[in-house]
């Protein structure tokens, strides 16, 4: 991007937050698959709007199509943050329909999910690309977070200078391990989270109000 | 396409026997548009190739990347990438100035494969190892 880009893009990103600072923010819920992505979109949406975003489910790829809760209203420290949550599928390099087979699919079902699921991290991606204004990075902290996706994608999103929230979630399970999340992205502040069990949601609500509001 | 890798012909294809491995110079890479250069590196891959990039792609060439082989994978023939790299160095590197002037900095080495070929063993900021198997 040359100089003149550069320039235009944060004239741009000025002008475009002065015009629209009452207008929600699109904070998109990125993150590898089965990281709780969608549990999370849900424990948030339910805790601000009663209401849930989409389907969860133990099996990748549950989430194929990026799914968007708008107008969620959070209250920190009489501070008033307006999101437009974005559930995303689960980004990867790769999808192969006999993995889904494991699952108890036949292979119809499983070749059409596995397309679903391609067409579903391309969107995804697009998103990224042209229609967040934020970002929240969700990591399984009971697996290894040095994958070249959890690489690329950090690399994407800081590339775009978009506001990062990386959670550590699934603290409710043995395995956790937050230290190895926090060594992984030192560049990011880590909070560590139960999505399914709604615990630490205080302290993930406090930093959405302080990075999106 | 100005990029492409040149085709290995001449009776057997040596690639039977072995694991062909492309390793792309910055410098021929420094010419090519983005899409071309995710042609290049999708093309050899899907011939069954490792491509090794000397210098890497932007961050925002990834993102492509990862979006053009997924409308590319398919059934029982294709089923996507490996790609490693090593993390990103700390962003503090590189001045105000370089980002303002678009000199992001993308030296790092690549590897990309097909899914059903290579496989990471083990991956830190100082060490990636992969295996990499036959057709």
């Amino acid at each position: 991007m040359g100089l003149l880009t550069s320039l235009r893009d944060s004239i741009s990103r000025v002008t475009d937050g002065l015009f629209a600072a009452d207008e929600p923010k699109r904070i998109g819920i990125y993150g590898p698959p089965n990281a709780g992505k969608t549990t999370l979109a849900n424990r948030i949406a339910r805790d601000w709007t009663g209401d849930a975003v989409g389907p969860e489910s133990h099996i990748p790829h549950e989430t194929r199509r990026a799914r968007r809760k708008e107008n969620v209203e959070i209250e920190r420290n009489g501070r008033k943050v307006t999101i437009d949550i974005v559930d995303t599928p689960g980004v990867t390099t790769k999808v192969d329909y006999k993995e889904f087979l494991d699952h108890d699919m036949d292979k119809e079902d499983a070749v059409r999910r596995s397309r679903e699921a391609t067409e579903g991290v391309a969107e995804a991606m697009h998103w990224l690309r042209e229609d967040v204004d934020g970002v929240i990075y969700v990591l399984d902290s009971t697996t290894d977070p040095f994958t070249q996706v959890n690489t690329m994608l950090i690399g994407i999103i800081e590339s775009q200078d978009l506001p990062a929230l990386i959670l550590a979630n699934k603290t409710d399970l043995p395995e956790s391990d937050v230290q190895q999340i926090a060594n992984a992205f030192p560049q990011h502040e880590t909070i560590p989270l139960s999505a399914l069990e709604g615990e630490n949601m205080d302290e993930v609500y406090t930093k959405i109000a302080e990075y999106f509001g | 396409m100005p990029g492409a890798a040149p085709d290995v012909d001449g009776g057997d294809d040596p690639a039977d026997d072995g694991v062909r491995i492309d390793m792309i110079s910055g410098a021929r890479m420094e010419g090519l548009t983005s899409m071309e250069k995710i042609r290049l590196i999708l093309d050899g891959v899907r011939e069954g190739n490792i491509v090794i990039l000397e210098e890497g792609l932007s961050p925002d060439e990834e993102s492509k990347l990862i979006e053009v082989t997924m409308t590319e994978i398919s059934p029982d023939d294709f089923t996507g990438i490996e790609i490693e790299t090593y993390p990103k160095p700390d962003s503090g590197s590189q001045s105000f100035l370089d980002r303002l002037m678009g000199r992001e900095s993308t030296q790092k080495l690549t590897v990309i494969g097909p899914a059903n070929r290579i496989e990471t063993l083990h991956k830190d900021e100082n060490l990636i190892s992969t295996l990499v198997s036959r057709k």
